[in-house]
């Protein structure tokens, strides 16, 4: 049979299936187990309706446990023990082994890279996005657009933009459209306008702003929010060291003109490049939550904070933004559980190479093709271990939100 | 503390639904001026013109002899309170009374002094530390007026600002604001309500808004007594005025009319000679009728239902003339009086005369 028919097929036979258990196991209890007539209608019925909810979640229950918890347990009894043994119990052998291997601290150290740039970016770009919209008439033109990226796969995305990172040589026609800008820049005015000039005030403004976003931070009110605010306000004052000191390098760097350049072999930038992927995809995402945030804030507020003095910017800063805070957290750590599991992307693009190496794809890289049971799922653990209090405080949040 | 001066002011949306046209209008420093209308007048919208929160698409409004069409709502010198009190949630109380003057770049002092001379007099003093949603309805809404007073505006603008509060704290609230007005006598408020005993008690003027403009300006007893048409008549009073279509047939200090259902009222408006014959609608409100055995009465009636609210007994009367919904209002209890046929009249003091929905007092 064509993949294709197989395909519609499946989805028949699966939306079918889970109608036809839902409506023949509810049969099956009002009319055979507990039929509400004879003597015994009466307990029958509230029997009926003690089964029902479990009758219900035990489709969801049966997969869960087959295909979550238990593997979670397997894993970790993997991770202890070596197949090449015979399965014998290890200890923390694999853990060590793991930690002697210097791809997995360059895994380790990208994902903390994506953690920080992605969320930020894509929260940031889709708050952005949402106000921008907000207001315009073909606002909500300009939001399928950019939600639209949400429908691809990660995978259809890696390849997309493997194309606009792709490289020919340089007499042949670049098809990657990233080459193709780069080789109109040949050194000129507009090069220099555009290549050193541009950054080094985007740099100074990163400098300026988080030194001023740093100056914030250090009036906290209670005592634990004083101390997260002081560890974020460390991170800024890094930032602005990190930009400051980049300034000098953007006039003094040697530009290779004229060279098609292979983006994604470049170490720290072809990261960059990877990250853009997943921001592209996930902005969609957080626009559409915080869209609908910021319409639930009452207009009596921002027409009062304009009577009182507030202009757009204090409006939004001031007023709107701290309104929905909570959103934004919860689309902030949705993000960020997303970007701790980043797999495909890196596996499509680069496999981890030129150091590009995540946790997601370090494990599958030991597991299938090192064949390394032990080291591959000490790293899921790893993640799992990773992924698990920012799941809590996800799930905390969402609760709150709901309230 | 500042004149207003509406000239010619309009409003159109979207270049072709008129809301609001020809609005002319004096406040001077100190007034309290009450809008009131039926839903959808465009109150609020005059309200928020005045506030710069709504373009003015036609004529000129000036505050302190300054056209402020274009100046944006902060630097008009007005101060708002909102129907929802529009609190920001995430503020403290010491934190929304202050939002404004620290945008106005005040010294921490001054907001100091400013927010907690607000407080004593709204007797905030104790919840400025507390976020609005640990507060009452009430206190809310004097949180919203203290961020208003802190600013210490040229004009105060209330838009309902009682309507969401229940009936007990509405009365209360409303007291407080007359007295808050008491002790501000050179602030110069504007009020919008659809409650017409806040406007009755509170006003120093009432505007009437109907049909895109202004149906009559006055004190409230001037529109209670005087009302300039049938709009303003029926508006003001419960149960509203009732109006009985007559006709002239006495001129002079005292006009008589002879009304259609068979009674005859006299009336002290007067009319000239030219006037007789005029097809007339008199308007009495239900408060000045006096039951009557006597042949001089304005109408007589058949009473289909009583309330009894105790104090006074209202009288639902059977058509009288072709108006089927006359309402009588009689000091004590008279439930007796369902079903039976009374007379009613009026003194002509209290008798007032429309020609074409306009009063003739003021022709």
């Amino acid at each position: 049979m064509h993949p294709a028919l197989q395909g519609i097929a499946t989805i028949f036979l699966g939306v079918g299936g889970c109608l036809a258990y839902f409506y023949f196991s509810n049969q099956f209890i009002d009319k055979v187990l507990f039929p509400a007539k004879g003597v015994n209608a009466g307990r029958n019925i509230n029997r009926a309706n003690i089964v029902r909810p479990w009758l219900f979640l035990a489709p969801a229950l049966f997969a869960l446990s087959l295909y979550l918890a238990y593997p979670v347990f397997a894993t970790l009894w993997y991770s202890l023990t070596d197949r090449d043994k015979g399965d014998a119990f290890v200890g923390l052998a694999n853990y060590y082994q793991m930690m002697d291997d210097p791809k997995f601290w360059e895994a380790l150290k990208n994902n903390m890279l994506w953690l920080i740039i992605v969320p930020a970016a894509s929260t940031a770009f889709g708050l952005l996005a949402a106000q921008l919209t907000d207001r315009i008439g073909w606002g909500s033109i300009a939001k399928s657009m950019i939600f639209m990226p949400m429908a691809i796969s990660f995978v259809g995305a890696a390849v997309i933009f493997k194309l606009i990172y792709d490289t020919r040589p340089a007499d042949a026609n670049q098809i990657g459209v990233l080459n193709a800008v780069w080789m109109q820049f040949n050194g000129g005015v507009g090069s220099f306008i555009l290549l050193r000039a541009l950054p080094a005030v985007f740099l100074a403004f990163l400098t300026v702003g988080s030194l001023w976003l740093a100056t914030t931070m250090i009036k906290g009110v209670s005592s634990f929010t004083a101390v997260l605010r002081s560890l974020f306000g460390v991170v800024l004052v890094a930032v602005a060291v990190a930009s400051i000191g980049s300034v000098y390098g953007v006039f003094t760097a040697t530009l290779p003109y004229g060279k098609p350049q292979t983006w994604l072999t470049m170490p720290f930038w072809n990261s960059i490049l990877l990250m853009i992927v997943l921001i592209w995809i996930q902005t969609g995402f957080a626009m559409v939550i915080l869209s609908a945030a910021l319409r639930g804030i009452p207009e009596e507020t921002v027409e009062a904070a304009i009577v009182d003095g507030a202009n757009p910017f204090q409006v939004f800063f001031k007023i709107k933004m701290p309104q929905i805070a909570g959103t934004i957290v919860v689309v902030w750590t949705t993000i960020t559980l997303t970007v701790l599991k980043v797999f495909d992307i890196v596996f499509a693009m680069t496999n981890g190479q030129w150091e590009t190496q995540v946790l997601a794809n370090y494990m599958f890289d030991k597991l299938f093709r090192g064949n390394d049971w032990g080291v591959g799922s000490a790293a899921a653990i790893v993640i799992m271990l990773l992924v698990t209090p920012i799941l809590v405080w996800n799930v905390y949040n969402v609760r709150k939100e709901m309230r | 503390m500042a004149d207003l001066k509406l000239t010619d002011v309009g409003k159109t949306y979207g270049g072709s639904v008129e809301v609001l046209k020809d609005i002319n209008l004096d406040i001077k420093q100190g007034e309290l001026i009450v809008f009131v209308g039926p839903s959808g007048c465009g109150k609020s919208t005059l309200l928020r013109m005045i506030a710069g929160l709504e373009k003015i698409t036609g004529g000129e409004l000036q505050i302190d002899g300054q056209v402020v069409n274009d100046v944006p709502p902060a630097q008009r010198g007005i101060a708002m309170v909102f129907q929802s009190y529009a609190l920001y949630p995430h503020m403290t109380v010491r934190d929304n009374m202050s939002f404004a003057l620290k945008l106005a770049k005040k010294t921490p002092a001054e907001i100091d002094v400013a927010v907690s001379n607000a407080a004593k007099i709204l007797q905030l003093d104790d919840y400025l530390d507390r976020l609005p949603k640990a507060l009452s309805g009430g206190q809310r809404q004097r949180v919203a007026i203290g961020r208003s007073i802190v600013r210490d505006p040229k004009v105060y603008l209330f838009d309902e600002p009682l309507s969401n509060l229940d009936a007990a704290l509405r009365v209360a609230t409303r007291i407080e604001i007359a007295q808050l007005k008491e002790s501000m006598p050179e602030s110069t408020m504007i009020y919008v309500t659809h409650d017409q005993v806040e406007a009755m008690t509170l006003a120093t003027r009432i505007v009437v808004l109907a049909n895109k403009g202004i149906a009559q300006v006055g004190t409230p007893l001037e529109l209670y007594e005087r009302p300039e048409n049938e709009f303003v008549a029926q508006f003001i009073g419960s149960p509203a005025m009732n109006l009985l279509a007559g006709t002239i047939t006495g001129t002079g200090a005292i006009t008589t009319v002879k009304l259609d259902g068979g009674g005859s009222a006299k009336a002290a408006v007067p009319t000239q000679a030219a006037d007789q014959g005029l097809q007339v609608n008199i308007g009495v409100r239900p408060e000045d009728l006096i039951e009557t055995t006597g042949k001089d009465f304005v109408f007589e009636g058949t009473v289909k239902f009583t309330e009894a609210l105790g104090e006074v007994t209202l009288l639902y009367f059977d058509k009288v003339g072709d108006n089927d919904s006359v309402i009588g209002k009689l000091p004590g209890i008279h439930m007796d009086l369902r079903s039976t046929s009374v007379r009613m009249k009026a003194d002509p003091s209290k008798v007032q005369i429309f020609h074409d929905g306009q009063s003739l007092h003021y022709r």
